[in-house]
């Protein structure tokens, strides 16, 4: 390897570093605004024109607020640990392209080291709840990675039902397989149990069971401050994005849209960004929609409707490609499977038995009877 | 950390790699004594996390780059939160007085013999085969689902009886 | 794979490890260059809604949690394996993908009784 390609390689890092930045940067905001929308609120508006840079004061203000380390904290994990969720945060994006040719390194297995390198930011979440020595903080870094591993096993069976239909697992040679036929119409189940999977990973409703503010104020993250605490907030904003991107690239055809050429470089990049903006906003919508699990329905969600799904997916998949049954065949059992699950959850929550709930109203002449 | 079959011998590309090798080794050694000398368990899960990064690292030299991201999604990840919550599950304020007792020299002597066996293992072992070759992931697939078929379903077997032993240790652990 | 592939590949990923480190190095650094630093008894407590917090003993994981964990171990042994499966099982003799088909029934059968046994409720 040469000098100039090590060059080319690091100026390509720090290029994608700061474009990553803006996209965290952008990412805020629309969320705050879109948030706001839905809510009937005008969302950020004092900071620049229709509060446009708020990000950027927000930005300034978390570098230069006060890093409190509490006193019985663990240093050495304390501080590691956000380092351990962000860098391979950041080191999946090396191989996600962004158009035909425009990613760092084109790896062969780049989708089987995606699915290995974002496995290493759980160890992040849970040693930063367990080093905060805080009760609330350990909870929260407990039910993190119960949850995060939980979804980890959909997301992975989802995905390798599209590595199977491409037969690759290259990112540019799976979004080229999909110049007829993006996978979404193939595998509506597969998409289904991979956005489902990728909000559970991202800790985002309905699925913030870990950072529940009304419930563990925050979860790992509560004792974090300032710059640290900055850090956990770049890297989940950069996961959202990093779904939104897998999404677009296994599922919506990457940067190939019907009439647009798909080698241009320009035209990619504006398609790539239109599908993963929208897919962003679809999860940023989820949030305003959806009350959050609770942590018993998270879990009976994972392993007994989705890790099971995923495993049919998986088969049925395999049996479709093995006796070469015809591809809107596959679309459509898939679809079948992904209704009914749909419709068997609707008909189990209307039939199943209420918790009979006991109100006591307040009594003044109980008082000192039961006195806590 | 075992024998590599590295030589250093032939070209540009085996010396850098030797290089390499040399800092991924201290780097596994340094995270392997770490775990040993830690006096706090959870810093030693994390530098064993360094030593089996370490690890991926010499699987990525040897041209295996399937196997380095197995130890990274296998190792690093799941290994190392299953050790994270075994070791919350035990009672931590017991740790300080389980670093040392009297298994100690014990200890020492098993971990001396185990480490002379694996030495002569990886000395004996070297027949001179220096050139490191890589396996197209498609071919890794048909030797492993023909020639070790039988292996691979045994494993199953191995992963089903981990699986039914955690259920039943955790269905003791919840009745107690 | 040729030598100078897997070499330019994986030195990009070691690239991108430093540069997410330096990043955060940067970050902290001006953090502390700007940052005040008032330490105070009170300001350093352990949060706990305002009340003084109790002496904290590290806790101690509910069993519970540690099914999951083992669950998630063989799940993802079992994809490590799958993904080399999922390339080659199309063009590979018949037997390659029954193989694969007795080992997911296997460890279905095991995520069955794991549900039958009640480990899969969380209380």
């Amino acid at each position: 390897m040469s000098l100039l390609d090590l060059l080319k390689t690091i100026s390509a890092i720090m290029g994608m570093l700061t474009v990553l930045s803006v996209i965290v940067l952008s990412l805020t905001l629309l969320e705050r605004k879109f948030i706001g929308r839905i809510q009937m609120r005008k969302g950020p508006n004092r900071v620049g024109p229709f509060g446009l840079l708020q990000p950027v004061a927000d930005a300034i203000k978390l570098v230069a607020k006060e890093d409190i380390l509490p006193t019985w904290v663990d240093k050495v994990i304390y501080w590691v640990s956000p380092l351990v969720v962000f860098i391979p945060t950041f080191m999946i994006w090396v191989t996600i392209p962004v158009a035909r040719d425009v990613v760092i390194r084109n790896l062969d297995m780049g989708l089987f080291y995606i699915i290995a390198f974002s496995v290493l930011s759980i160890v992040g979440l849970i040693s930063a709840g367990w080093a905060s020595a805080n009760k609330y903080a350990i909870i929260g870094g407990f039910r993190a990675a119960a949850q995060l591993i939980s979804y980890e096993i959909p997301i992975i069976l989802s995905v390798l039902a599209i590595a199977m239909l491409a037969g690759s697992l290259n990112l540019e040679r799976i979004v080229d397989a999909q110049a007829t036929k993006p996978y979404i119409f193939l595998q509506p189940l597969g998409a289904f149990l991979f956005l489902c999977g990728g909000l559970a990973e991202l800790g985002r409703t309905p699925f913030d069971i870990h950072p529940a503010e009304s419930e563990v104020v925050g979860g790992p993250f509560v004792e974090y401050s300032g710059a640290h605490w900055s850090v956990f907030f770049l890297a989940e904003y950069i996961n959202t994005f990093a779904i939104a991107a897998l999404t677009t690239l296994l599922f919506l055809g990457g940067w190939l849209f019907p009439g647009l050429p798909g080698n241009v470089t320009a035209s990619g990049v504006l398609v790539f960004l239109t599908k993963t903006y929208l897919v962003v906003l679809v999860i940023f919508w989820f949030r305003g929609t959806y009350p959050r699990l609770r942590i018993d329905q998270l879990m009976s969600l994972g392993w007994k409707v989705l890790v099971p799904l995923g495993f049919i997916n998986v088969v049925v998949t395999a049996v479709a490609l093995k006796t070469e049954l015809p591809e809107i065949i596959l679309g459509l059992i898939s679809f079948v499977i992904l209704a009914s699950t749909f419709w068997i959850i609707s008909v189990r929550m209307r039939t199943a038995p209420k918790p009979e709930y006991t109100v006591r109203l307040y009594d003044p002449s109980l008082e000192g009877l039961n006195a806590r | 950390m075992g024998s590599t079959q590295e030589s250093g011998t032939e070209g540009g590309v085996l010396t850098e790699s030797l290089v390499v090798f040399l800092i991924i080794s201290v780097v596994c050694v340094a995270g392997g004594l770490g775990v040993v000398f830690s006096r706090n368990v959870i810093h030693a899960t994390f530098l064993l996390l360094v030593s089996l990064m370490g690890v991926a690292g010499i699987f990525l030299l040897l041209l295996a780059e399937f196997l380095a991201l197995v130890q990274v999604l296998i190792y690093g990840g799941a290994i190392t939160i299953v050790v994270l919550f075994v070791i919350m599950l035990t009672k931590s304020d017991e740790f300080e007085s389980l670093v040392d007792n009297s298994q100690k020299p014990l200890a020492f002597l098993i971990s001396i013999g185990l480490f002379v066996v694996m030495t002569v293992a990886a000395i004996a072992a070297d027949n001179g085969n220096t050139v490191r070759a890589s396996l197209k992931f498609s071919d890794l697939g048909h030797s492993l689902f023909t020639d070790w078929a039988i292996p691979f379903e045994v494993a199953s077997l191995v992963l089903l009886v981990a699986l039914i032993g955690a259920i039943v240790i955790s269905k003791q652990g919840e009745e107690e | 794979m040729s030598i100078e592939e897997l070499t330019v590949n994986y030195t990009a990923v070691v690239i991108a490890a430093i540069a997410g480190f330096g990043a955060m190095a940067i970050m902290f650094g001006a953090s502390y260059i700007l940052a005040p630093k008032r330490r105070s008894e009170l300001k350093d407590m352990p949060y706990e809604c305002g009340i003084p917090p109790s002496p904290y003993s590290w806790s101690q994981l509910h069993v519970r949690y540690y099914i999951f964990a083992i669950l998630f171990l063989i799940f993802d042994i079992e994809a490590v394996f799958l993904f080399p499966w999922a390339l080659i099982f199309v063009n590979a003799i018949d037997a390659v993908f029954y193989e694969m088909l007795i080992f997911i029934a296997i460890l279905f059968f095991g995520l069955m009784y794991g549900w039958k046994k009640g480990v899969l409720q969380w209380r």
